[in-house]
């Protein structure tokens, strides 16, 4: 179980519940007799081991909006955002990059609250043998591990630093590539494949409960200032009142027993409405990037 | 050393060192092959690893998605481990030779060349270089590992190789728990099959031991055929057993036959010696009695004179006798033998018999006339029917069979006296050894004489309590 946890926290891309027909007029739960499922996009890596977890939270939030729930689990962040900008996807949990790139076609359902805040950092790790690195600066000509190109603590956060010190990832390292969840940016790094790699702290910080092992062959060298937390978006068409259920059912869960127990398995407090500024830092790195 | 070795070992040990060589090369053969079956299966086994690996990571090779083609090259050791045949690594080598991703990146890093840790892939080096697009087995020399190269193949061109590298020693323990099972039931077999090989080849050997102890024996003795306890069968040995048997009997024969023929050579040349005596002292012995014949009819002797002629004749007489006794001249011719002169014969012993309270059982089966010299056939039935009166304790008993065949006439004579000892039957027909106290030792020399000039012969058999003289004559038409 807390394997599965684990798995969850890495996909910080969760896309929210899906809608199996991109049709649908409603998600309302009392909209009428025949309920069209609410589809809500993962980032799949994680939690394609992790089905009880993920059958239970579908369970939760099926009985708790009175409307059946598919969640759509897809190899990478981009065609998550893609179901979600084709909308064919209701809701989705993903990055706080795409969000921002993405913010005309979509809304912000929810920002998870993890260790009473709602940000979190990107970490810049090594192999435990490797004693030396202090930053980033110190690996050029080294291969690193980035977790997704849309992905903003796995790719956007080091890209940007590099770009602090006039660099770029195609020149200054020897070999970069990306192992499409933070899960295997760790496993990567612990296996010496990648020399370094960029992670979500929450991911690691999971990951360092869950499987000490494996963090342990890999040392945080960096963490990056703080970002906001990967959030729960909705896509521009699904109805306002749709969007204000599921936000309220999501900022209930911790009001319940079952809700809260689902948000431990997370290792999250709980979700809160949250406000878009939150990822305005974001946005500067993604524009600072575009300009260069 | 092994040639002089006995048989009762030189059988079993051969029949130990065939089957432990039928062992060694069954059991030889038997890891030999497991081993090759083993070797092939994981020829075989990789390869097909290598041709399903190879498909996928020619797409992650495409989108250089190297995270992917970990995956990929990781998937076969995934499931946990008792598999002997998994690969000890995985890399994938691109058109250059460097690494695009390896199952051990700390000691194949990504884009290093495999050099220093693997200097024994120069063959490896120069299989990749190829442009060839099937896969192939690479065995390098004097190392226990071998790899696979599959090339890893988009449309027809090779994009990189994937190596799949093994080492022999992974199947080993696989392949000593098939060969100790063979060694195990190799011994087995053995444990139960020399002891067995052992006992049949001594069983077999035993007969020829003893044979050969036997035939060692010859020469110093002649041994005893039931003391040699051959073996009887049909087999070769059997067969030089009987041989043996019947060789020891013809030697026994003529062992005794020797020893006739010695004992009838000496009796022949005592008895040239007694004749030629005898007749030079018979010549001047009847010069010397015919003198005095002269003398005692023309002399005009004194009594004194008389008196010792009479004495020099008495002495000259006996001389004279024992000289005839010793020259028994058969006087073949002779009236035909006649049942009256046997029966005269019986007449004649009795007086002796009475005197010792005898009783002498005559069975006489001659109801005819024979052409045998009568004189000749008396004398001698006389000499032995006194001699055994004179043997037997009185009150004794004597019994004479007198018979014949169609060509012999035998005479029988039994007595239940003392027998006579063995160490004088060498001599008892030589003058001079009497079989009794006060005998010149002449009658059975007379007996003998008589026999050997007949041509017949003579047995003797003593033991304690009956000892047989049996005189063979052969009897002719007509008398010579």
């Amino acid at each position: 179980m807390r394997s599965l946890v684990a798995t969850i926290l890495l996909c910080l891309t969760f896309a929210g519940p899906v809608m199996a027909e991109p049709a649908s007029q409603s998600v309302l739960p009392n909209s009428g007799e025949t309920k069209a499922p609410i589809r809500i996009g993962l980032t799949p890596v994680f939690l394609d081991n992790q089905t009880t977890f993920v059958n239970a939270w579908r369970a939760y939030l099926s009985k708790r909006l009175n409307r059946p729930i598919e969640f759509v689990q897809r190899a990478s962040y981009r065609e998550i955002t893609d179901l979600l900008r084709a909308e064919k996807l209701e809701f989705a949990w993903i990055c706080g990059a795409p969000f921002v790139r993405y913010k005309n076609e979509l809304k912000l359902l929810s920002v998870p609250v993890y260790q009473g805040k709602t940000t979190y950092r990107s970490y810049l790790i090594v192999p435990a043998s490797d004693k030396l690195t202090t930053s980033i600066g110190d690996l050029r000509g080294k291969i690193f591990a980035f977790s997704d190109r849309d992905s903003n603590s796995g790719y956007l956060v080091p890209v940007y630093e590099l770009q602090n010190l006039h660099q770029k990832p195609g020149s200054f390292f020897a070999r970069t590539f990306f192992t499409w969840s933070h899960r295997n940016v760790v496993q990567s790094v612990a296996d010496g494949l990648a020399q370094a790699g960029a992670v979500d702290s929450y991911v690691w910080d999971m990951l360092a409960i869950q499987s000490p092992k494996l963090t342990a062959q890999t040392r945080v060298v960096h963490a990056s200032k703080e970002h906001g937390f990967p959030p729960f978006v909705a896509t521009r068409n699904v109805p306002p009142e749709d969007v204000e259920l599921m936000r309220q059912t999501l900022v209930d869960m911790s009001k319940d027993a079952e809700g809260a127990r689902l948000l431990k398995k997370l290792r999250l407090d709980g979700f809160v409405a949250g406000n878009e500024h939150l990822y305005d830092s974001i946005a500067a790195m993604i524009h600072a990037i575009a300009e260069n | 050393m092994f040639r002089n070795l006995s048989f009762r070992y030189k059988i079993p040990l051969r029949a130990s060192i065939l089957i432990l060589f039928t062992a060694t090369v069954v059991a030889g053969a038997i890891m030999y092959h497991a081993y090759r079956n083993l070797k092939e299966d994981l020829l075989a086994n990789s390869e097909t690893l290598g041709r399903v690996l190879a498909h996928p990571l020619a797409t992650a090779l495409l989108h250089d998605d190297l995270w992917h083609a970990y995956e990929i090259i990781n998937s076969p050791f995934s499931t946990s481990g008792d598999d002997n045949t998994q690969p000890q690594v995985i890399m994938v080598l691109d058109a250059q030779q460097r690494v695009y991703v390896s199952t051990q990146p700390r000691q194949f890093p990504v884009l290093s060349t495999p050099t220093a840790p693997m200097h024994e892939l120069e063959a490896l080096h120069e299989a990749v270089a190829a442009p060839s697009i099937t896969s192939q087995p690479i065995q390098i020399p004097g190392s226990d590992k071998f790899f696979i190269l599959t090339p890893i193949v988009s449309d027809n061109v090779k994009l990189a190789t994937l190596v799949t590298g093994y080492s022999n020693s992974m199947f080993l323990p696989r392949y000593y728990g098939i060969a100790r099972k063979a060694i195990i039931t190799t011994l087995l077999a053995l444990a139960v099959l020399l002891p067995i090989s052992w006992y049949w080849a001594w069983r077999m050997a035993i007969p020829l031991t003893q044979l050969a102890k036997c035939m060692g024996r010859v020469g110093k003795t002649l041994p005893e055929i039931e003391e040699c306890q051959l073996y009887i069968s049909k087999d070769e040995i059997g067969q030089v057993g009987t041989a043996f048997a019947h060789m020891l009997e013809q030697l026994q024969e003529k062992e005794v036959l020797e020893a006739q023929m010695l004992h009838s050579e000496r009796l022949a040349a005592v008895g040239r010696l007694a004749a030629g005596i005898a007749h030079e002292i018979n010549n001047p012995l009847g010069g010397m009695l015919n003198a005095i014949s002269t003398l005692k009819k023309h002399g005009n002797a004194d009594p004194q004179t008389t008196k010792t002629v009479s004495l020099l004749e008495r002495g000259l007489g006996q001389i004279q006798n024992i000289i005839a006794a010793l020259l028994v001249e058969a006087k073949l011719k002779s009236h035909p033998l006649t049942v009256q002169d046997i029966e005269d014969t019986r007449t004649l012993v009795l007086a002796d018999a009475h005197q010792k309270s005898a009783e002498v059982v005559w069975e006489n089966d001659i109801l005819e006339t024979l052409p045998l010299p009568s004189t000749l056939v008396r004398q001698i039935l006389i000499n032995l029917l006194l001699n055994a009166i004179a043997a037997i304790e009185p009150r004794g008993r004597v019994r004479c069979h007198i018979y014949r065949d169609s060509v012999n006439l035998f005479l029988r004579v039994e007595n239940g006296g003392a027998h006579i000892p063995a160490e004088r039957m060498a001599y008892l027909f030589e003058p001079f050894s009497p079989v009794r106290e006060g005998g010149y030792g002449l009658g059975l020399w007379v007996i003998y004489q008589i026999a050997q000039q007949m041509q017949g012969e003579i047995v003797v058999q003593s033991h304690p309590g009956e000892t047989s003289f049996v005189v063979t004559l052969p009897i002719r038409e007509r008398m010579s």
